[in-house]
């Protein structure tokens, strides 16, 4: 069943509680990763990769780039979510 | 006329920090020494039975980095960073965590062996999943610097980040590098130690396939018994220990607590065998010799000797050697302990936990016991405090603490009494 932007934006945060420690909910469809969040590219991949597990996607190595949104990735991975 | 007002600093520790086998700070620690508690059971990982494993204890940390860190500090470093963390951050709270111009404050952690643990789980990874889910922060994690540079991070220390590799002398060398920097001018303060966590199925196995380890699975708390005629080998140990080195006017000026002076570092190498010491203990006497002088004193005036002592047949007999050839007729008169009859052998970290063990003990002036030591070996003709405490002299008292590692390199260094 797909998921919900809501749930997706939850897991999301998630992962990057685990990853950073950052709180969930200052994870905000309107943050930056990298300005905002100060998630840096190698904190970005083991995101990314996490996501991919938790929500059966694939997310091209090419498209991390335009993930520079929280709500990039949640909706990269709404419309893609197996 | 030289200049000697960089040469002749004298270096203080006005810091500990320490989590151990036997306790998660260096006060816990220091008590269960004391009180002759040993830190060795049986393991309780899957995989010691899994691999079949000849020797199934060690020396494990006593308190879970879990406790102390943040989730993702544990994250992000192998378990000898976050030990190295735990030790440097207790050792720097102790020291007053005093504002100190970057440029001026450096770290020497040594590592034995490095972050095997994060290399072996990520090649795991790669076997299982694939490059793509192998973690990003594996290389620094495995590196054997990578507790140096994580401490170097967390204080802001930017005089050097040094991690000495020298096996089971690096923490050792971790001290006298850092002795040598406060010395020489490069920094006024350092955060100087060594770190290690190895107790993983491979290095078990290795050890035990050089029948380096002890294998008295039934009583591992008997297990590390140096000097004792039934010993067999030593117990690994992890963890790590860490202290603050601080040029003496630094410290008297910002009107620190001083522990001990740490006067003197004398190293050696035997080029004799790659893993055996070389058994007349030529090497280690002179590496002994060289620490005493260069604290200025005389061998006559050394009353304790934390020794390397791991507890193998041979390795207990060569540094005895060395300690008659080094101190002569006076080698009754020294008060000798083997603390890793209690911690096991912290490979790497040792030579950093024993010197913070011999500054307490100067501090306190109470040389712990060595237990399990129920029959010296007669070839081990030294005074070992066993049982109850020793008390030291007052007035002005030195140690030795020695540490000798793989590759045949010895390293001794002079501790003396604050006052």
């Amino acid at each position: 069943m797909a998921r919900s932007e809501q749930e997706i934006l939850e897991g999301l945060a998630e992962i990057v509680n685990e990853e950073t420690g950052l709180e969930a909910e200052e994870v905000q469809m309107d943050k930056s990763f990298t300005e905002d969040l100060d998630i840096d590219s190698l904190s970005m991949m083991t995101i990314v990769v996490n996501a991919e597990d938790k929500f059966g996607v694939r997310i091209p190595d090419d498209e991390v780039k335009n993930l520079t949104h929280v709500k990039d990735a949640v909706s990269y991975i709404a419309n893609n979510q197996g | 006329m030289t200049d000697t007002t960089q040469t002749s600093r004298r270096v203080v520790v006005t810091g500990l920090g320490a989590t151990t086998p036997v306790g998660g700070t260096a006060p816990q620690t220091w008590e269960a020494i004391l009180a002759g508690r040993s830190g060795i059971d049986t393991l309780t990982q899957d995989w010691v039975a899994e691999h079949e494993l000849p020797v199934t204890f060690a020396g494990s940390i006593h308190t879970d980095p879990l406790e102390v860190l943040a989730k993702v500090e544990v994250r992000r470093n192998d378990p000898s960073g976050q030990y190295a963390l735990i030790a440097a951050r207790e050792a720097w709270a102790d020291a007053g965590a005093p504002e100190v111009a970057p440029e001026r404050l450096g770290v020497a952690i040594g590592s034995g062996i490095g972050g095997v643990h994060t290399l072996l789980s990520q090649w795991d990874v790669l076997k299982e999943k694939g490059p793509r889910r192998v973690f990003p922060l594996t290389v620094p994690m495995l590196m054997p610097n990578g507790p140096a540079a994580a401490v170097s991070l967390d204080l802001s220390a930017r005089a050097g980040a040094h991690c000495p590799v020298s096996a089971c002398a690096s923490g050792a060398e971790g001290m006298g590098l850092a002795l040598n920097m406060i010395r020489t001018g490069r920094a006024d303060m350092m955060v100087a130690g060594g770190t290690e966590a190895a107790i993983h199925p491979v290095c078990i196995a290795a050890f035990a396939a050089m029948t380096a380890l002890s294998d008295r699975n039934d009583d591992p708390q008997a297990a590390s018994r140096p000097y004792d005629v039934n010993r067999d080998g030593f117990v690994m140990g992890e963890g790590s220990g860490v202290m603050v080195l601080e040029a003496e006017e630094h410290a008297v000026a910002r009107g620190a607590r001083i522990y001990a002076y740490l006067d003197g570092v004398g190293m050696s190498s035997d080029a004799y065998h790659i893993t055996a010491g070389e058994p007349e203990g030529a090497g280690a006497a002179r590496a002994m010799e060289e620490a005493v002088a260069d604290a200025g004193l005389g061998t006559d005036d050394i009353a304790h000797i934390n020794a390397h002592a791991t507890s193998t047949p041979v390795g207990d007999v060569a540094e005895t050697r060395a300690i008659h050839r080094a101190f002569g007729g006076h080698t009754g008169d020294i008060a000798v302990t083997a603390t890793k009859s209690m911690t096991g052998h912290l490979l790497g970290a040792a030579g950093a936990l024993e010197a913070v063990l011999t500054v307490l003990t100067l501090h306190h002036r109470q040389v712990p016991p060595t237990i399990n030591l129920d029959e010296q070996d007669p070839e081990i003709d030294l005074d070992v405090v066993t049982g109850e405490p020793r008390t030291l002299p007052d007035g002005q008292v030195a140690a030795v603490n020695n540490a000798f590692g793989f590759g045949g390199v010895n390293v001794a260094l002079t501790f003396t009494s604050a006052s």
